[in-house]
Formats: C-alpha cells, sequence, structure tokens
C-alpha cells in the first residue's frame, strides 16, 4: 500500500469522524432535555481531532525510522562473509561506510535502483528480506493506526455529552499544534546545527583543524587507491577563504556605493513618480534568481573583461575574480539600497529641518547630518549584504573559477567557500571520504561566519531602530 | 577706518560668500549626479542583462525543419513484409533508408561526406520517419516527403547565428554542409516553426530536442510540497507568536532565530537536507519530495516574518470587540483576524514561493542535478527543477544549448513575475487602511 493512499484513507475517516461527532451532537441537542455546552461542529471537530492526529504522529515516526531499523535487520540477516566492492570479508571487519555502501546496494536493488557492481547472490537474498521486512512493517503500521483511530473514534464519540466541554478541548490541541509548529524554526536551527557539527566533526578525525584553517594549499581531489600519486588530498582552506574575501570585496566595491548613492538619492531627492517608477525597478533586481546573474556572468560579462583586460594588454582568466565580484554587485545592490533606504528615512525629519534652517545644501546636510545619523543602521546594511556575498552559491559556482590558488589579484580565477562545497558535493556516491566530508567543514564555517555577521548587524539595526523611535 | 576701506572689505566678504556659495552648489550638483549616475547603473544593468537574455533566448522558441523525400524500400523497412506497428518498430531500418535517400539526393561521397551529411539531422529525424510510416503504412515502397528537425548547428545557422565568413576550421557548419543548406534553401525545404518540443518533452544531450517540460513538471511538484508544508506551518507560527505567545525567554529565542534563519546562506539548507533528509532518513535523491522540504525549511522564515506583519497590522479594536461579545481566544484569532490578515498573509507566501521557485544551491546538494529525460510522475520520482535545468544546459558546451539555456531563464522569468504581480496585485486589492 502507498503512502498516499494510508494518509488519503485518514484524511477520509477524519471527515466522516467529524460528520459523525457533528450529528451525534445535534441529536443529543435536539432531544431537547439540556444543551451541550459548546457548538455541535466543535464535538465533531474533536472526535476528528482523535481520528486523525495520533494516527498521523505515529505514520510520521514509523516512516522516519522504520529504515533505520530494517536495514540493521537486514544487516543482521546477511551472511557471516560479505563482498564489499570486490573482496571478501568477515562481517565484523567492515568499517562503517562501507557497511553504508552495502545497505545503499541491497536497498536500490529492491527498490530498483541503479546498483554499483556485481549483484552477488547474499544481495540479492538481502534485497528479498528487506522487501518481505518492508511490507511487514507497512502492514504492522496500518494495523496499528486502524488501533489508535478506532480507540480515538470510540472515545471522543462516546464522550458526547452535555457536561463535555468540548470547545475548550478542541481549542487546547490548537494552541498544542500552534506551539509545535514555532519549534520547528528552532529545530531547523538546531538540526543545521547538529548535522554541520556532526558530519565536521568526522572531516576533523581525519584532517587536523589546524591543518585545515591555516594551511596554504586545497587539492581536496584524493585518489581513489592509495598508492596512487597524490593520493592524501591537501585541505588548507586558506586559499578558499581569501578567494571568497577577494570576490566579497570586489562586490562590496560594486554594490556598497551604487546602493548607498541609489538610496540616498531616492530618499532624499527623487520626486514620488521617480521614486515610483525606480523603486520596482530595484526590486526587479532583487528578484532575478541567482543562476541567472551566474549565467549572465559567465555568457556575457566575463568574456567582456577578458578581452577588454587582454586589449590593453594584461592576462586575464576567463573565470576572473573581478567578473563574479561585478555581477555578484549587482545582484546586491538592491539589498544595500532597500536597507539603506529604510535606515535614511527613519532619521527623524527634525534633524533635516534643523541642518537646511541653519542654510545647509540638501549633501551637507545628508553628508554631515543624515549620514552620520544614521550610520549604524548603514553599516548594519553592509554587514548583512557581506553576509549574503560570503553565502552566494550559483553566481560563483557558474563563474569562478574551480582551482584554489592563493592570489589577491581580481584578474585570476579563484575559488570559494561555496564552489568547493558544491563541487566535493555534487555526483559522489561516497560520502566518508574528506573531500565530501570537507564540504560540511567548510559549510560550518560559512554558517558560523554569517551567523555572527547576522547576529551583529540585526543586533545594530535593532539599537539603531530603538534610538529614534 | 575709512568708509572706503569698510566697504572694500565688505566687497572682498562678499565675493568670498558668494565664491563659497558657487562652490557649495557645484558639490551639491555633484553629489545629486552621484546618485544619478548611481541609479542609471542599476537601470542599465538591468536592461542589459533582460536584453542579452531575450536576445539570445527568443530564438528557442522556433525551430528549423528540414523537407526531405526519402524512398521506403521494402527490403529496409519491411523485410519481411508484415507492417504491422511493432514489427515496424523493432525490424523496420529507418536511419537506412534516410542516409540511402539522403545520399542520392545530395551525391554525397565517401564516408565522411555521409557523416556530415547526416549531422546535418537531428537524431530524432529517424524517428519522426518512424512514426509516419507507422501511421501510413501503405507507403511503404514508394517515396514520402516529410518534415524533420535540423540539427542543431543547421538550426543554429539558420537563425544567422552562425558567421559564414569565418574559416570553415573555426565553425560548427562546413563548406560542404553550407552547399547542401543553401540547395535546400533553394528548393524551399527548409522552414522555421514554434518548437512544441521545448514544452512537452523532456530534457535531451541534443540541444534539438531539449525540452523543458520536465523541469517545469519537477517544479510544480517541489512548489506544491513546499507550499503543503510551509503554508501551514508558517501561518501557525506567526499566529501563535503574535496572538499567543508569552513573553518570556523561549519565544525571544524563537524570534531572534526566525530573524537568523532568514538569512542563513541557502546552500546550508542543502547541507542540512543532504546530512538529515537523505543520510539520516533515507529519503530518495533528486526527489521533489526532499527539495520541497529543503525549500520549504528556506522559505518558512519569510512566511513567518510577513504573516506577523499582516496580524499586526490588525487593530486590537478588533480583538477587543470579539472577545466583548464573548468570542474565545481562538475564535477571535479564526474568525476574525486570520481571515483579515489572510491577504497580507498570502502576498508574503506568494513572495517566499517565489524565492523558492528561483532557489538552485540547495537543491544541487540533494542529487537533483542528475540528467533525467523522464517526465516526473510524482513528487518521488527523480527530477529536476527549472532553475536547476537552466544551470544544467548553461554547464553544457554546445552553442545550441545557449539560446535553450535564455529560452529556460525566459519561461523562469515569465512564471516569477506572473507571481510577483499577483502578489502586487492581491496586495493592492485587499490592503485596507484602518
Amino acid at each position: 500500500m502507498s503512502y498516499g493512499l494510508i494518509l488519503a484513507v485518514l484524511l477520509v475517516l477524519t471527515v466522516i469522524g467529524f460528520y459523525m461527532g457533528r450529528s451525534r451532537a445535534r441529536a443529543v441537542n435536539a432531544s431537547g432535555l439540556t444543551r451541550l455546552h459548546s457548538l455541535p461542529s466543535y464535538y465533531g471537530a474533536h472526535v476528528a481531532i482523535w481520528i486523525a492526529l495520533p494516527a498521523f504522529v505515529l505514520f510520521l515516526f514509523w516512516i522516519s525510522f522504520q529504515n533505520v531499523i530494517i536495514d540493521g535487520i537486514v544487516w543482521n540477516g546477511l551472511p557471516d562473509r560479505v563482498v564489499v566492492l570486490g573482496e571478501e570479508r568477515t562481517k565484523s571487519s567492515v568499517s562503517a561506510e562501507q557497511k553504508q555502501l552495502l545497505i545503499n546496494n541491497i536497498t536500490n536493488y529492491a527498490t530498483g535502483d541503479i546498483t554499483i557492481g556485481a549483484i552477488s547472490d547474499f544481495v540479492r537474498r538481502g534485497a528479498a528480506h528487506y522487501q518481505r521486512l518492508q511490507e511487514l512493517s507497512t502492514l504492522i503500521m496500518v494495523a496499528v493506526m486502524a488501533m489508535l483511530i478506532a480507540i480515538g473514534l470510540l472515545l471522543t464519540y462516546r464522550s458526547i455529552s452535555p457536561s463535555m466541554r468540548a470547545r475548550n478541548q478542541v481549542e487546547r490541541v490548537v494552541l498544542l499544534l500552534l506551539m509545535v509548529a514555532s519549534t520547528i524554526a528552532l529545530l531547523t536551527t538546531v538540526g543545521i546545527v547538529l548535522s554541520l557539527l556532526f558530519e565536521a566533526f568526522q572531516f576533523f578525525a581525519k584532517i587536523s583543524p589546524i591543518d585545515f584553517l591555516f594551511g596554504l594549499k586545497w587539492s581536496p581531489q584524493t585518489a581513489i587507491r592509495s598508492d596512487q600519486v597524490g593520493a592524501s588530498g591537501a585541505f588548507g582552506a586558506i586559499p578558499v577563504f581569501t578567494g571568497t574575501m577577494l570576490i566579497t570585496i570586489i562586490a562590496m566595491i560594486v554594490a556598497v556605493p551604487v546602493g548607498l548613492f541609489a538610496a540616498i538619492y531616492l530618499s532624499e531627492y527623487a520626486s514620488r513618480r521617480v521614486r515610483a517608477a525606480i523603486k520596482p525597478v530595484l526590486e526587479v533586481l532583487a528578484g532575478i534568481p541567482t543562476v541567472v546573474y551566474g549565467f549572465f556572468a559567465a555568457l556575457t560579462i566575463a568574456p567582456v573583461i577578458r578581452d577588454a583586460g587582454n586589449a590593453i594588454g594584461l592576462t586575464v582568466a576567463s573565470e576572473s575574480a573581478l567578473a563574479a565580484g561585478l555581477i555578484m554587485g549587482i545582484m546586491i545592490i538592491p539589498f544595500v539600497s532597500s536597507l539603506s533606504d529604510d535606515v535614511i528615512n527613519a532619521v527623524p525629519q527634525s534633524l533635516r529641518d534643523g541642518s537646511l534652517g541653519l542654510g545647509a545644501t540638501r549633501s551637507e546636510t545628508i553628508r554631515q547630518v543624515i549620514l552620520p545619523a544614521a550610520l549604524p543602521g548603514i553599516v548594519g546594511a553592509v554587514l548583512l549584504a557581506v553576509s549574503r556575498a560570503i553565502g552566494e552559491t550559483m553566481i560563483v559556482v557558474m563563474a569562478a573559477g574551480l582551482s584554489a590558488k592563493l592570489t589577491v589579484n581580481p584578474l585570476d580565477a579563484v575559488t570559494t567557500v561555496t564552489v568547493q562545497i558544491v563541487t566535493n558535493l555534487t555526483g559522489d556516491p561516497e560520502f566518508d571520504s574528506p573531500k565530501t566530508l570537507s564540504a560540511f567543514a567548510l559549510g560550518l564555517m560559512l554558517f558560523l561566519v554569517t551567523l555572527c555577521l547576522n547576529v551583529i548587524a540585526l543586533r545594530v539595526v535593532q539599537k539603531y531602530r530603538e534610538k529614534y523611535d | 577706518m575709512t568708509d572706503a576701506s569698510d566697504s572694500v572689505m565688505i566687497a572682498n566678504q562678499k565675493e568670498k560668500v558668494r565664491e563659497s556659495l558657487r562652490k557649495r552648489l557645484r558639490s551639491e550638483r555633484r553629489f545629486r549626479a552621484y546618485g544619478v549616475v548611481a541609479i542609471s547603473f542599476a537601470v542599465l544593468m538591468l536592461v542589459f542583462l533582460i536584453g542579452t537574455i531575450i536576445s539570445n533566448g527568443y530564438s528557442a522558441f522556433s525551430q528549423t525543419w528540414l523537407k526531405v523525400d526519402v524512398t521506403l524500400e521494402k527490403d529496409l523497412i519491411a523485410p519481411d513484409g508484415r507492417t504491422d506497428p511493432k514489427t515496424l518498430r523493432e525490424n523496420g531500418d529507418f536511419r537506412a533508408s534516410l542516409i540511402e535517400s539522403l545520399v542520392a539526393k545530395f551525391k554525397s561521397r565517401g564516408r565522411e561526406e555521409e557523416r556530415l551529411l547526416m549531422a546535418m539531422f537531428s537524431t530524432s529525424a529517424e524517428q519522426t520517419l518512424q512514426e509516419h510510416v507507422i501511421r501510413n503504412p501503405n507507403e511503404i515502397g514508394g517515396t514520402v516527403s516529410i518534415w524533420v528537425r535540423a540539427s542543431s548547428d543547421i538550426d543554429q545557422l539558420y537563425k544567422g547565428r552562425i558567421n559564414r565568413d569565418l574559416p570553415q576550421t573555426s565553425r560548427t557548419v562546413k563548406d560542404i554542409q553550407l552547399r547542401w543548406y543553401d540547395l535546400m534553401a533553394a528548393e524551399r525545404r527548409i522552414d522555421s516553426r514554434f518548437n512544441k518540443g521545448f514544452f512537452y518533452s523532456g530534457d535531451s544531450r541534443e540541444p534539438e530536442q531539449a525540452g523543458f517540460w520536465g523541469a517545469i513538471v519537477g517544479s510544480f511538484f517541489t512548489m506544491l510540497v513546499t507550499l503543503i508544508l510551509a503554508f501551514p506551518v508558517g501561518v501557525a507560527t506567526a499566529v501563535y507568536l503574535e496572538e499567543f505567545a508569552p513573553k518570556n525567554r523561549f519565544t525571544d529565542l524563537i524570534e531572534v532565530n526566525i530573524n537568523n534563519l532568514a538569512a542563513v546562506p541557502s546552500i546550508v539548507f542543502g547541507l542540512l537536507g543532504l546530512a538529515v533528509f537523505l543520510n539520516f532518513f533515507e529519503l530518495p535523491r533528486s526527489a521533489p519530495l526532499v527539495g520541497g522540504m529543503v525549500l520549504a525549511l528556506m522559505t518558512l522564515p519569510t512566511i513567518i516574518i510577513s504573516g506577523r506583519a499582516a496580524l499586526k497590522a490588525v487593530p486590537p479594536s478588533v480583538r477587543e470587540a470579539a472577545l466583548g461579545l464573548g468570542a474565545s481566544r481562538v475564535q477571535v484569532v479564526t474568525h476574525h483576524v486570520l481571515p483579515l490578515a489572510m491577504p497580507g498573509i498570502l502576498t508574503g507566501t506568494i513572495i517566499g514561493m517565489a524565492q523558492a521557485l528561483g532557489e538552485t544551491a540547495p537543491l544541487l546538494m540533494i542529487g537533483m542535478v542528475a540528467f533525467i529525460v523522464d517526465i516526473p510522475g510524482g513528487p518521488t520520482d527523480a527530477s529536476t527543477v527549472i532553475p536547476v535545468q537552466i544551470y544544467l544546459w548553461a554547464d553544457s558546451p554546445e552553442r545550441g544549448f545557449v539560446e535553450k539555456t535564455s529560452g529556460g531563464i525566459m519561461v523562469l522569468l515569465i512564471f516569477l513575475v506572473t507571481m510577483n504581480a499577483s502578489a502586487v496585485y492581491l496586495r493592492k486589492k485587499f490592503e485596507r487602511r484602518w
């Protein structure tokens, strides 16, 4: 039975339960002796909740954890000698990642997905075992769900009586659900931190953190066999960090002045009509997906920069940091301008009036009164923009280079943290190699740095708002 | 001091003031010009970007077809005389008939010329021929004249994207192919048609056969999952935080957390999806289900923040009136506050969904970059999505994919513009000033 069908049946049962409960409540009301505490539909909702909720929660837990359990059982059911990557071994000598590989192969075989290597007999038997267990598991789940539904229906249906406060009961559940929903955002953060930490620790068990943070050579491509040349990759992340910084700085050189001046012009000089015309244009710039910017950078801007550089006798890489940074800067312009616009608008009008009244010109007012007053907010906006630029992925994946070169020359090709995460994680079946894990270590760095920038920036902006509220 | 020296001093002073005023006004004008320059730069870049995309991409919607006369020899197509569709599909050598007819027509000599000749036609040509014969089996033995797709190079040539004046070695279409092309053009055998395949087929390695429909369907399923997950959870969170939550440390933590989550780089959500959904819960790779879940987590902060703003905009008097009439707090919210805030919440949701639709990076992490030809049939089938398809095409070296990429971007931008325009419309239509 497919999960979709199970959920559909559950939904139908819930609706039926609602109508049953409501009609029973109406019947009680119609009998005319005493009135019910709540409206009939609350009794219906009460029945529906107790049909749907326990069964649905069970369903979620079951499908979340059944695979882990089934995998364990299948593994235990395998014969003592297994073949991993063409070598026959005893089960106890198989490492965790090889075990995972083997189990993936078995489950892939069972579900008809692509398998790696030759299919030996024990894989076939394991797959059959897996399928049997899967069916059994679904069967048990459906049985338990049916039981829960029956109990829920019975208890709530029979409890319908004038003294039962259905509305309060329903509202309590609704509040509980709202509360649970609001913790999901928190759980997301916890999930991000834990998964990054977990994988990064595995990485740091293989590569020392000192080498990672301060090493000057980055070449994550490890050879498959240990006797090949370059068997151990180099994981010094300094070139990657400098590359990220270089591109970020170029982006900021474009975005901050342009965004800031655009915001100043729009909020201090532009007429209402100009403002109404220009603001949507900037919003469009903000709404364009980054993959489009990446394509634009790689197809149009990079060749232009290369040709221009070559024309004046400079050697420019075709994936120069300049092209990626320039386009990233353009992407961030609306971000800077809309944030600074808010900040500038929040400066009290009395400051402007005072300055203008003393005979200052508009630009003098802006430079000497408004900007100093708005400075904390603008700094916050720039910090947010920096964090945005560091985390930006598609533009650099498409327009920046892959090889990590330790340079600050904007005409060279450099790589960034996000580029390395993408290239080390896409199209790689093995999961526990340092190369793959290095992506999580980089991800952790990325997360920590952007988090710090965000916390500081949000704090600064908040402080600033309070000052003028 | 004399009057004369006084008046000289005053005149000097006046001159000084005037001079400094001129300077100040000049700097005023300069400052203002910086603003104009900044805005013009941004606007010009936007125009340049859109212009590049459109000028590269409009031709993706048309396709070049060539008319060929094919002699349907019995020996090749139906060697055993049976002409039912199944036998024709299995036994008919349509490629050979095509080659023979074309070689005879264009008088190509040798294998190399034959290869160049066949390279002018899409590999789908034999399929077109096969389908035609299956539909009209009585034409076997005679000569049919059918339209087939041109190869990507010829397509580019017809669209004027290949420079004939370049030396032969630096262009994809060779001299002899140009001669044949001109011959066909003279016989009016070349036609440009609307590229239907772009909108109903999946991806392909051949630019002229690559379609966008697989990606559109994949995006549809992904967005469906995202909406189903993010909308209820987002609205519930917003309602709880705005209407019910007590002011304490925990709710403060949730608030700070949501604001920070909104600024976490999208690729980090992809890492989360990879580590948790794929590796821990063993959900299928490349599936819209997982993509939708990741994007839902990413969109959640947007929906929550806009939802809270919309709820905050509902005046307290509405709540007090409902409470005064005896409604419970939950009833106040579900009957009054939420319906009034709904347009604002929906606007925020649409904007969040538009962001999710254009998002690429987290989906790369969960394996949605695979080359997938089939149109996905459900949220657990392997598929790709619109922006990822654009990324894949942008990475392909063939010249023909440049126009496909730009065409795909145009489709994506049309979707985004529609979504954002409907959000603006919703806001304008239902906006209430209390």
